[in-house]
């Protein structure tokens, strides 16, 4: 009696500290953030954990503050309350709307920031956002620069026995996420995370690639002038876009440039 | 085996469970609330939603361990004193279900939509139901139910002020 059809263990975690002691003393356990992907995961038997901490519930984690120009989300805090904070709504619509967009009203009442992101789903949201923006991953060892956390396809920087803390998402003067969901699933096909700041342009795609990556060719032109036309001669490569039965690595190479557009002409309104 | 204790539908319950042991499951199986349906493995069909601590959520996608001390609502909670619920009510006169499977989360998430949005246009409730799939099809009926029920409860709340 349970749909999952193997048995495991589950513990809550009543604080950060007792997490991380809990995750030194079984090394093979895997923490439950939230769980909107894990446990339809865990249901295919995808992944088989032996053992979860649950860290979905810590208040400590859960958290929205403005820090200079850049809005710092713990990473417990649920979608629900990113695209309703008047903060980050204010600072960073894009991430709002990015947030407002993930799953459906029940998923995000439930599913956590940091869930997301150590996961690195190549389907999600959130890591578009967080590579657009140059975001930075605080965990309970040290912080790592969006650059270097996105490793692989559901691979991160993080090492054994580390916990995503908090986030911190540097303000942009324009920026807008747009995606193209399967009609089926409605994960992202190809998600694109425009964000122009004085440091120039950065472009994230997620949903295409088996990583989320940055379009450097995009960000050049961009960086030389902030306009939809400025992508009009960029072909963007197929070469190592997933390709399945939804779509070949060409169809979603051509949907990298034309949610590139979207987005840019989005955050040019926005 | 672990004890868990939460309020369901407005009753303290204490169960021991399995630590694996989805919160649809114990819902159907261990306290016999079988209005809560399961129609998918893949947490998309929405016919599981339930409310805890007054936000719907898919309670196939949830351990029961994560709900330990929560405020549940089911299906089963929602008419009191033999009175249906306004969108209870309101999917009955709408013809709002056909075979009824996902009616019980439709109507779940509805509630959790019309607190959160009580000014709800069609456009917006079709939006809202992107985690609920009407195997029947019957979409219509259940956006013009929603739509009656909040301005139902619109009015309500107006007179009453
Ligand atoms: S049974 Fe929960 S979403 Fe389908
Ligand atoms: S009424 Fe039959 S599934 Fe919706």
């Amino acid at each position: 009696m349970s749909m999952i059809s193997y048995p495991f263990g589950y513990t809550r975690a009543k604080s950060l500290a007792e997490a991380q002691a809990l995750l030194a003393k079984t090394p093979e356990a895997k923490l439950l953030a939230g769980g909107q992907t894990l446990i339809p995961t865990m249901k295919m038997r995808l992944a088989q954990p032996s053992q979860l901490i649950d860290i979905s519930g810590l208040k400590e984690l859960s958290f929205i503050r403005v820090s200079g120009d850049a809005v710092v989300i713990g990473a417990a805090t649920r979608h629900f309350e990113v695209m309703n904070s008047a903060d980050v709504k204010r600072a960073i619509p894009a991430l709002a709307d990015l947030a407002g967009g993930i799953g459906d009203p029940a998923v995000r009442h439930v599913g956590t920031l940091g869930g997301s992101v150590a996961n690195n789903d190549p389907a999600a949201d959130y890591p578009a956002a967080v590579l657009g923006l140059n975001a930075t991953v605080k965990t309970t060892k040290r912080t790592i620069a969006a650059d270097d956390f996105f490793t692989g396809m559901f691979e991160t920087a993080l090492q054994d026995g580390e916990i995503v803390t908090e986030i911190s998402f540097p303000a942009a003067e324009r920026s807008a996420y747009a995606k193209f969901r399967n009609p089926a699933s409605r994960y992202a096909m190809a998600g694109v995370f425009v964000a122009k700041t004085k440091n120039g342009v950065r472009v994230a795609v997620t949903g295409a690639a088996p990583c989320v990556y940055r379009e450097t060719q995009m960000e050049k032109a961009l960086t030389a002038k902030f306009s939809p036309d400025a992508l009009a001669d960029i072909e963007v490569s197929p070469d190592g876009m997933n390709s399945d039965i939804h779509g070949s690595a060409e169809y979603r190479a051509n949907l990298v440039t034309v949610m590139a557009k979207r987005a840019v002409a989005a955050a040019l309104n926005g | 085996m672990t004890t868990v204790s939460m309020t369901v539908n407005g009753k303290a319950v204490s169960e021991n469970v399995e630590d694996r042991t989805l919160l649809v499951y114990f819902l159907r199986e261990q306290l016999r609330l079988t209005g809560t349906h399961i129609g998918c493995d893949t947490s998309q069909c929405g016919s599981c939603v339930v409310h805890v601590n007054g936000r719907a959520v898919k309670s196939c996608t949830m351990f029961v361990g994560q709900v330990e001390g929560a405020d549940i609502t089911t299906i089963e909670g929602l008419a009191k004193d033999g009175k249906l619920h306004p969108v209870q009510e309101a999917f009955r006169e709408n013809h709002g279900l056909q075979c009824g499977f996902c009616t019980p989360g439709m109507i779940m998430t509805a509630v959790d939509m019309i607190r959160r949005k009580p000014e709800l246009d069609r456009d917006t409730i079709r939006h809202e139901l992107e985690g609920n799939i009407c195997r029947c099809t019957g979409y219509h009926n259940i956006v013009s139910a929603i739509e009656d029920a909040a301005n139902k409860m619109r009015g309500g709340k107006e007179k009453a002020a």
